[in-house]
């Protein structure tokens, strides 16, 4: 793998800290004071009740979305949201992260390797050599060197999805967001893209990871944030947000989701 | 029937087409899609005031004959000292009439294009104008080339009208030869055909470029 696409070292202190964003769409007030700390080279999955602001939040740190107050660092860039952001603001956040969507959103008009491609060529401005050779390597990590020539619509879910995070691997951010990767995928689809998923934890690449997934929560991510109502309810190691949930909300979700016979 | 005529008459009437029709369609053609897309852009620009004035400009062409425009242009507007050639005048009613018309079309076909591919266009980097450029009009340009077609059907027939204010075109020939021969039924038969044979024509073209643009199927 070349070495431009490894993942940043670990430092010390977080990565990524968010501190009380707000965020609400009309009357409906639905980022309520989130905190958020992920630190370097660790994967941190965002559980809860549909409704609860998870995607609001994840997008809110790629800068799809702008909460109307609080604070984000990622890394060296400095973000206060309660000041309308500036062009290069934008443009840092966006660098700063990449998005993996729960609809992949592949651009449907270009070939598996022009989605991969588009954004080191025509954003980052990126020698063309280097990006391909990258495309091709990444492609190949995940099995789907053949269809790099391949239109995404010919591509199964999972290979989209595949796709998907070759895309945000090519843009060389200093962590990767995933909305529920796998939650639009046939359940013989799934694991493949969790697969691939975990071996970019175990590699050391930062992750938040908004999961339903809840074995893949608690063997891969190091830290769990249960979100009920626009604020983190409860946060921990996944052993205990899992094995003993503080909350009674979290318990509540966790009952629900798991039904009556656990997992 | 009078077969000589008919022989005698379809060579200049097809070189009508060949020489006034075809280059007069094309030219308005792109200059109206440019047009089009000005105003199109204007309309989903946010800005209460450009797309005001894309709706005024839409619904004027839209709520006024074609023929009536090609009279303001070239027999009205030398009142105000401007004055211009048949075919200048000719050109500019055609293109500022597609305009007004694929204007919608193409506006229609923008939306159509699901918010998720600007975002991930941001999300990748990009400005709104290189995601328009780069992921939503290639998106839209495959969603509108059936309705852009049949404009582009219409804008062939409606170059006739600009024999009116002297253009040689196909029909302004076919006039010219009517008249003194008083064969009127049978040279203008003949005109029609030669329009159905161009718009056949652009017909199976129509299905060559959509099978092309077909490569992907969204
Ligand atoms: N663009 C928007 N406009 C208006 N309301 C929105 C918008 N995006 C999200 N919302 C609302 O914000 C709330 C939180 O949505 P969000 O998508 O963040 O929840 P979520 O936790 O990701 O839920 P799910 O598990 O269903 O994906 C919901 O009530 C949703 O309807
Ligand atoms: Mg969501």
């Amino acid at each position: 793998m070349p070495s431009e696409i490894a993942p940043p070292p670990p430092g010390t202190g977080p990565l990524l800290r968010a501190r009380g964003l707000h965020k609400s769409f009309g009357d409906n007030h639905v980022l309520r004071g989130v905190d958020l700390d992920i630190a370097p080279g660790t994967v941190h999955a965002l559980i809860g009740p549909s409704g609860s602001g998870k995607t609001t939040v994840l997008r809110s740190l790629n800068g799809l979305e702008s909460p109307e107050a609080g604070s984000l660092e990622i890394g060296e860039l400095a973000i206060d949201f309660s000041r309308p952001r500036t062009r290069a603001e934008r443009a840092a956040l966006h660098r700063a992260s990449a998005m993996v969507f729960q609809q992949h959103q592949l651009f449907p008009h270009l070939s598996v390797l022009g989605n991969v491609t588009i954004g080191p060529l025509r954003v980052q401005g990126r020698p063309r050599d280097e990006v391909m050779a990258d495309a091709l390597a990444l492609l190949e990590r995940v099995g789907l060197r053949e269809k790099a020539d391949a239109f995404p619509s010919s591509l199964s879910g999972g290979q989209q999805q595949r796709v998907g995070i070759v895309r945000a691997l090519a843009l060389q951010p200093s962590m990767l967001l995933f909305d529920e990767p796998t939650s639009s995928l046939d359940p013989e689809l799934v694991g493949e893209v969790l697969a691939v998923m975990t071996e970019l934890a175990a590699e050391g690449w930062t992750m938040a990871v908004v999961t339903h997934e809840l074995a893949f929560a608690r063997e891969v991510a190091h830290e769990v944030s249960f979100f009920a109502d626009g604020v983190v309810v409860e946060r921990g190691a996944p052993a205990q947000v899992f094995g003993e949930p503080r909350h009674e909300r979290t318990k509540r979700f966790l009952q629900r989701i798991q039904g009556p016979f656990g997992r | 029937m009078n077969w000589q005529l008919i022989l005698d008459s379809v060579g200049p009437i097809a070189l009508g087409g060949l020489t006034g029709t075809i280059p007069l369609t094309l030219a308005s053609f792109a200059l109206g899609l440019l047009i089009a897309i000005g105003m199109a852009l204007m309309r989903i620009s946010g800005s209460a005031v450009l797309s005001g004035i894309a709706r005024v400009y839409i619904s004027i062409i839209r709520g006024t004959p074609m023929l009536v425009q090609l009279f303001v242009i070239f027999y009205g507007m030398p009142q105000i000292g401007i004055t211009l050639d048949p075919w200048p005048s000719a050109i500019i009613a055609l293109s500022l009439n597609v305009g007004g018309y694929a204007a919608e079309i193409i506006r229609a076909a923008i939306l159509s294009i699901p918010r998720g591919q600007w975002e991930a266009g941001a999300m990748i980097g990009m400005s709104r104008g290189q995601t328009l450029a780069r992921i939503v009009l290639p998106q839209a340009a495959r969603v509108s080339v059936p309705p852009l077609s049949n404009t582009f059907i219409s804008l062939v027939k409606d170059t006739s009208l600009t024999s009116v204010i002297l253009v040689t075109e196909l029909f302004r020939v076919a006039q010219r030869i009517a008249a003194p021969s008083g064969e009127f039924l049978t040279v203008y038969l003949v005109a029609a055909a030669v329009y159905w044979v161009i718009c056949f024509v652009l017909a199976l073209g129509q299905d060559s470029v959509e099978r092309r643009l077909d490569r992907y199927a969204v």
